[in-house]
């Protein structure tokens, strides 16, 4: 790695601003509650996903404690048991990581890493977040009306989402729906937000090219939510309609429980269109923020530069492009014309080259990297594994043929759970590790971190590696209880239970992760300001936690990339993005 | 997305991000938009919006295919409540430029009359649709009514929404504020009007040109048609 000499006129003022005119609230309300600060409203938004995901996990060992122990629970009934898998879904879907990723990771580090003092638009953001609760509000009351919640699966599909017989067909619906329809102006307000900040608001010498991977895959991924949203949006009016006015959009002329409907015509077929176009592209939704955040983490924690940088951008943005052309993968099933089985096919093989890119680049960050350890970091390379994993099974239903068979069976769940919920989660993990003693100026506790960790990787392949076979078997999945399936043999339920049990185990130790945020909350070794010796601007700040304005009267000038580290000849093995170029004589690394 | 590929085609891997550091004389940032935050954001939400009526027109189309679509015959109501949308979008515009131009009686006549119109669109709007009604065309009776009143519901609301910022702005005119407080605000607002009557536009020639009856499904297509052999 070699420098080249620097012109003196980067040499410039920063950017000061009268005391003033930061933003300064004097009441409890006015900071904590209503407030204008992005990194409060991404606590507010992360402790609300947090929450909500909890209720989901709660959810998904109820199913689990089904399918290991059939008919031994009283109050796990057919009709509850898909309740539960319909709201686990979607809860963890949209719910928690779409809101934790974006709203919680995005508020927190975007004006920090960008060094801007807040977003654009503060008082839009505040409005954001309130939605969104009240959209999670909503959503949990649905637990609470007659019929209780819907139980339509997470993919709500028509019609028997709004049919007789299926549990919430009435209310649960209705408020599934119309809580997902303000989920999504919550988002739209908080992802104009962030698109904006990150063209307009960044600080002197942030180039687009010099901006952390993380900003690069909220920013692409807030880009995808804002277009991808609408066919969500539009597809839960429609079905709205169908509900409450019998409109027929989506449901086709019916007789349910032997009487004729009064529907006529709708097309299934179209809401599954709709709800995948928004659907696929949500994947990345998902996926981005973490593979931009678990670049990062490995690059931190292995003190050495990002491997390919550039290419990892394009990476983001040729993922971001591709997964708006492979929606209808998923509906295979649906008696497709072939001819569309063979594109969708194709374009979903070509997004794993990109992908496929940023796996070499991380792998090749760690190569000879002074790899430290921590917890953050074993939670990246324990993504890394996962990911490679649930990619791969990727391949397998990207195709049609291979696709047909195994669709129904739970090595979909397993698929989907690797590669979506098990990888996201633990750069979630990885994340929260690294930046919790930004957020709280504490450390989280080592030890309860390594167990949490280990406890939770290999208990997650424990859960979702049997669950591969058991689709081979041809064990259906979204079933109450497997009955007269000959085919599949008595030793699928044991491997169930050893799932069931792993699961449990996997679902007690977050337990021990919520206790590891609050006790270190008080009692965690005081972190300083950059205690991973981190590059990115987040992390110099002259408060932990930062004040409100983030960096105090003067903003911080950028004069290089986030990831100089170890570089050859310099003092220590880390440069901050602030640093200017020194002229120290004898220093070769840059002058 | 388009201008982030754009600007990406312009980028080469090749260059090494360690040694590409250059003088910084960019106040607000280097590659910001020379533009206000509020304009991109506008810019952006715009591109939200092009997603939401692209995606109901597509909806249109594949539903339209469906054997029991009995296109609905356009109210001639809709001819004057389009006049009356680009009138508003045309008041809209003069105000713009005299905006521009620093005269202040020309912002307050332009806004006033622009919102005039767009009230006049939408109240002829509801008409329409009370018309339909009246005339047996309920919502539930066929998908192209449905179509019908969910896309003018939408782009009314919409409008609703650009009539609240209308109504900030035209409250400050009328407070009497210099014409430099008012001129962000009114060009935002002609964009915006601007983007709303080329959407219904779009939507009105839609509903002008669908066959009366409609049967494009192939075997080809009967999968993305969604209609069971």
């Amino acid at each position: 790695m070699s420098y080249v000499a620097h012109d003196e006129s980067a040499f410039v003022r920063p950017a000061e601003v009268e005391e003033a005119e930061l933003y300064h609230p004097k009441t409890f309300i006015g900071k904590y509650i209503w407030s204008q600060d992005a990194k409060v409203i991404g606590v507010q938004y992360a402790i609300t996903a947090i929450a909500v995901g909890l209720v989901a996990l709660v959810l998904s060992g109820i199913m689990r404690l089904q399918l290991g122990f059939p008919h031994t629970f009283s109050f796990i009934n057919p009709s509850n048991y898909l309740q539960f898998v319909t709201m686990h879904g979607m809860i963890m879907v949209i719910y928690l990581l779409t809101a934790l990723f974006l709203g919680g990771f995005g508020n927190y580090l975007i004006p920090l890493m960008i060094g801007a003092r807040d977003m654009v638009f503060p008082y839009v953001n505040m409005i954001s977040y309130w939605v969104y609760l009240f959209a999670v509000l909503l959503l949990m009351a649905s637990f609470f009306v007659p019929g209780g919640s819907t139980g339509a699966g997470w993919t709500l599909y028509p019609p028997q989402a709004i049919l007789e017989g299926t549990p919430g067909a009435h209310l649960g619906i209705i408020l599934m729906l119309v809580s997902l329809a303000f989920f999504i102006i919550g988002f739209t307000m908080g992802g104009l937000n962030y698109v904006v900040t990150v063209l307009q608001a960044r600080t002197r010498g942030m180039t687009l090219m010099r901006l952390p991977l993380t900003i690069w895959g909220i920013f692409m991924a807030t880009i995808l939510a804002l277009l991808a949203f609408p066919a969500l949006f539009v597809s839960a009016i429609m079905m709205t309609l169908d509900q409450t006015l019998g409109t027929s959009f989506f449901i086709p002329a019916l007789v349910s429980r032997g009487e004729h409907l009064d529907y006529s015509g709708g097309s299934p077929i179209l809401f599954q269109h709709l709800f995948w176009f928004f659907g696929h592209p949500e994947v990345y939704i998902v996926a981005l923020p973490a593979f931009g955040i678990v670049s990062d983490l490995i690059a931190v924690h292995a003190r050495k530069n990002i491997f390919g940088y550039r290419m990892m951008v394009w990476a983001i943005v040729a993922i971001g492009g591709l997964s708006f052309i492979v929606w209808a993968h998923h509906m295979y099933v649906s008696g497709m014309n072939p001819y569309f089985g063979f594109f969708f096919a194709t374009t979903t093989l070509i997004i794993a080259v990109p992908t496929a890119l940023k796996v070499y680049n991380w792998v090749l960050t760690l190569w000879r990297g002074n790899i430290h350890f921590t917890v953050p970091m074993l939670f990246a390379i324990g993504f890394i594994f996962t990911f490679v994993n649930g990619g791969l099974t990727g391949l397998f239903l990207g195709n049609v043929p291979i696709d047909l068979p195994l669709s129904k069976t739970m090595f979909v769940v397993a698929h989907f759970h690797m590669v979506m919920a098990v990888s996201p989660v633990l750069v979630v993990f990885g994340a929260i590790y690294h930046w919790y003693p930004k957020v709280t100026g504490r450390m989280l506790n080592d030890s309860i971190g390594k167990f949490h960790f280990w406890v939770t990787f290999l208990g997650t392949y424990a859960i979702y590696f049997p669950m591969h076979y058991l689709g081979f078997l041809g064990v259906p999945r979204r079933y109450y209880a497997i009955q007269n399936l000959d085919f599949i043999p008595p030793s699928a339920q044991s491997l169930n239970v050893v799932i069931t049990i792993a699961a449990l185990v996997v679902g007690a130790v977050q337990l021990v992760f919520l206790y590891n945020l609050v006790w270190s909350y008080f009692k965690g070794k005081p972190s300083g300001d950059n205690p991973w010796q981190a590059t990115t601007l987040e992390w110099q700040t002259a408060h932990t936690p930062p004040t409100h304005g983030n960096f105090g009267s003067t903003l911080p000038v950028v004069y290089r990339w986030a990831y100089d580290f170890s570089v050859p000849g310099a003092e220590t093995d880390f440069i901050p993005q602030n640093q200017p170029p020194s002229k120290k004589a004898g220093s070769t690394e840059e002058t | 997305m388009a201008t982030v590929v754009w600007w990406l085609v312009r980028q080469t891997i090749n260059v090494r991000p360690w040694i590409a550091q250059r003088p910084i004389d960019n106040v607000y940032g280097d590659g910001a938009l020379s533009l206000p935050p509020v304009k991109v954001g506008l810019g952006v939400f715009l591109a939200v919006a092009t997603s939401l009526f692209a995606l109901l027109i597509s909806a249109y189309f594949m539903r339209m295919a469906g054997a029991d679509w009995t296109t609905l015959a356009v109210p001639r109501g809709l001819w004057l409540n389009t006049a009356a949308l680009t009138l508003s979008s045309v008041a809209m515009q003069w105000t713009r430029v005299a905006a521009r131009r620093g005269r202040i009686d020309g912002v307050r006549i332009g806004l006033i009359a622009g919102g005039i119109f767009t009230f006049c669109f939408l109240a002829g709007q509801l008409w329409v649709w009370q018309q339909l009604n009246a005339s047996g065309y309920f919502v539930a009776a066929n998908p192209a009514n449905a179509f019908f009143y969910l896309l003018t519901a939408l782009h009314g609301l919409h409008l609703l929404g650009g009539l609240w910022v209308w109504g900030k702005t035209t409250a400050k005119v009328a407070r009497g504020v210099e014409v430099g407080a008012v001129r962000l605000s009114v060009e935002l607002c002609t964009v915006y009007w601007h983007y709303l009557l080329l959407v219904w536009l779009v939507l009105f020639a839609l509903l002008l040109s669908t066959p009366p009856r409609q049967s494009s499904c192939t075997p080809d297509t009967i999968a993305i048609c969604g209609v069971t052999k």
